[in-house]
């Protein structure tokens, strides 16, 4: 039973709740935007031959985009949901008739917004700030778009369910985070990974976005990207599965 | 008295080794303010919570409202009210805000701007939870425990922290949740607050009921005596007093002395033998046993130890 009345206002408060704090919403929102103005100042997005003759940019775009889910799915969210777990605030809402799906439901679709927020500002600058060349389709980006939010979503509710208190989120996050974010090409491209790093980052979900978002961006269709849907949507589902069976109010 | 809204039957609670409630049975009467006393860690939060269903019993059944707690949760949860002994919200959450939300969860809430206005609340609409004072905060949790305007409400120690001024009127409002036809389940260490506001009163100590009745059945089953207390000056011969009939016993130490005795017109024998024997005698005050006195004979030890 979905409780919409309850589900409306939670997500609403959700978002409020979110950009009401600075600190969070510079490392999820910002630091991606960050980054690609940093290295459009230092790298610039000149036609590079090892690159095969696109600029830095052009390469580093979707991996700065794939970096706001990333970060939002493997800390943000399970941060967040250990510290109230922790602190009390989920007991306050066990004491009511709100159900355990509409709280999630209600931070899934708040942070659904927030990440494609983020993706939308870091696709927007690249393309009108930096002048990244755009040849794929709208719907079909934001399609991988939506698919990849919702799959981290639901492993950012996996790790929550799990995870017992904030301080443990804390680590875990950055434990996952730093090498998923180096490893799966966010921040460096794929292209120039030995073959090795390549190996391993084959198991690292991310890389799956990095790669849907960069050949979406440039023009493939959905049928080219079978693998990476193809796991992003396993991961939703058993995540989905996971999430729903092991959350805990305390 | 009501029908029976609570009805607690031979619940056992244990965490590992320890027996937090160790078998205890009672009912709670609709429209009555029900008070559960008894010093740190006498498991009286675990009672409530078992109540509520918020914690699960190892033995015994709880009936709330004829539902099962814990397992009927949604729909006992609409009729039930809430207030934790510790309780929690986002720090950047607004007071107003916090109220609309939870006013949502519920198929029937009340005006929640008139709760905050009743609370005394409505400066602090747009106030932070986190910049709110500790007796601001316990009112907000008061007002979302009432937002659903429950049937019955539960409060773990709805006064602890609040300076007296803010006590009062949180008894005050406690009553007119009564006068409005609800029942309320309330836990205390005050025995005044107890004595004062509670139709009964289950004493408990180390998991068990070691008395429930009205405060003034749990006072008169003790026998205590009356305590006359006046200050001389200098010394008196206190045989006058020792010979009157009902007084068991006489002290008198710095000036002051404290008669102790019962009975019917046990006070005036006392009084008029003052004035007889033209002591010069004042500041004169009767001490009545209290609850405390209950405690103390119930388990030989202060609430406060
Ligand atoms: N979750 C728990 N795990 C282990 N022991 C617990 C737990 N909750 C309570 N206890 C123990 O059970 C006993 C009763 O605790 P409870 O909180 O019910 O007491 P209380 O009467 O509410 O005390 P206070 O007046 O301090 O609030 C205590 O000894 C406490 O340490
Ligand atoms: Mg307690």
């Amino acid at each position: 039973m979905l409780q919409t009345r309850a589900l409306g206002k939670l997500v609403v408060v959700q978002v409020k709740l979110y950009l009401r704090e600075p600190i969070a919403v510079f490392f999820t929102l910002l630091m991606p935007v960050m980054l690609l103005v940093m290295m459009g100042f230092i790298l610039g997005n000149e036609p590079v031959s090892e690159l095969g003759g696109r600029g830095h940019l052009d390469v580093n775009l979707s991996g700065y985009a794939a970096l706001v889910i990333g970060i939002l799915g493997i800390a943000g969210v399970p941060i967040e949901t250990a510290t109230r777990r922790e602190t009390g605030v989920l007991r306050r809402f066990r004491a009511t008739p709100l159900r355990p799906l509409t709280y999630i439901a209600s931070d899934v679709l708040g942070n659904f917004a927030m990440m494609v927020l983020g993706v939308t500002v870091v696709f927007l600058l690249g393309r009108f700030g930096y002048g990244v060349r755009f040849h794929g389709s709208l719907p079909t980006l934001a399609l991988g778009v939506f698919l990849s939010a919702a799959a981290f979503l639901s492993v950012a509710y996996v790790l929550a369910s799990i995870i017992p208190t904030s301080r443990a989120a804390m680590v875990v996050g950055n434990v996952l985070l730093y090498p998923m974010l180096v490893l799966s090409g966010a921040v460096v491209p794929q292209q120039v990974m030995p073959e090795t790093v390549r190996n391993v980052a084959r198991f690292v979900p991310l890389t799956y976005v990095v790669t849907l978002f960069g050949g979406l961006w440039s023009g493939h269709g959905l049928s080219e990207h079978l693998r990476e849907i193809l796991v992003l949507g396993g991961v939703l589902i058993v995540g989905v599965a996971l999430a729903a069976w092991l959350f805990r109010w305390e | 008295m009501g029908e029976k809204v609570v009805e607690v039957d031979g619940l056992v609670k244990r965490y590992g080794d320890l027996t937090a409630i160790d078998d205890i049975s009672f009912d709670i009467r609709a429209g009555e303010i029900f008070g559960m006393v008894g010093p740190n860690g006498a498991g009286k939060t675990t009672t409530v919570e078992c109540i509520e269903g918020l914690r699960r019993p190892d033995q015994g059944t709880v009936r709330v409202l004829g539902m099962r707690p814990g397992v009927d949760h949604y729909a006992l949860a609409e009729r039930i009210g809430i207030q934790f002994q510790v309780d929690a919200l986002p720090p950047r959450i607004k007071v107003g805000e916090t109220l609309d939300l939870f006013a949502h969860f519920y198929s029937n809430p009340l005006e929640w701007q008139k709760l905050l206005e009743q609370l005394g609340l409505s400066a602090k609409k747009h106030s932070p939870f986190a910049t709110l004072s500790g007796g601001q905060k316990q009112r907000l949790f008061i007002a979302l425990a009432l937002v659903n305007d429950p049937d019955l409400l539960f409060m773990d120690e709805p006064t602890t922290g609040l300076d007296p001024q803010s006590r009062r009127a949180m008894w005050g409002m406690v009553e007119d949740i009564r006068a409005r036809g609800k029942t309320v389940f309330l836990t205390t260490h005050s025995m005044e607050e107890a004595e004062r506001l509670c139709d009964r009163v289950a004493i408990m100590d180390h998991g068990r009921i070691m008395a429930l009745d009205t405060p003034d059945n749990l006072i008169a089953a003790l026998k205590a005596e009356t305590r006359v207390v006046f200050a001389v000056e200098g010394r008196m011969d206190t045989e006058v007093l020792s010979d009157i009939p009902g007084v068991t016993r006489v002290e008198q130490r710095n000036g002051r002395v404290v008669v102790h005795g019962s009975g019917s017109g046990f006070l005036g024998r006392v009084i008029s033998a003052l004035e007889s024997s033209k002591v010069s005698f004042g500041q004169l005050r009767t001490e009545e046993p209290g609850l405390e006195d209950v405690f103390l004979a119930l388990t030989g030890r202060e609430m406060r130890d």
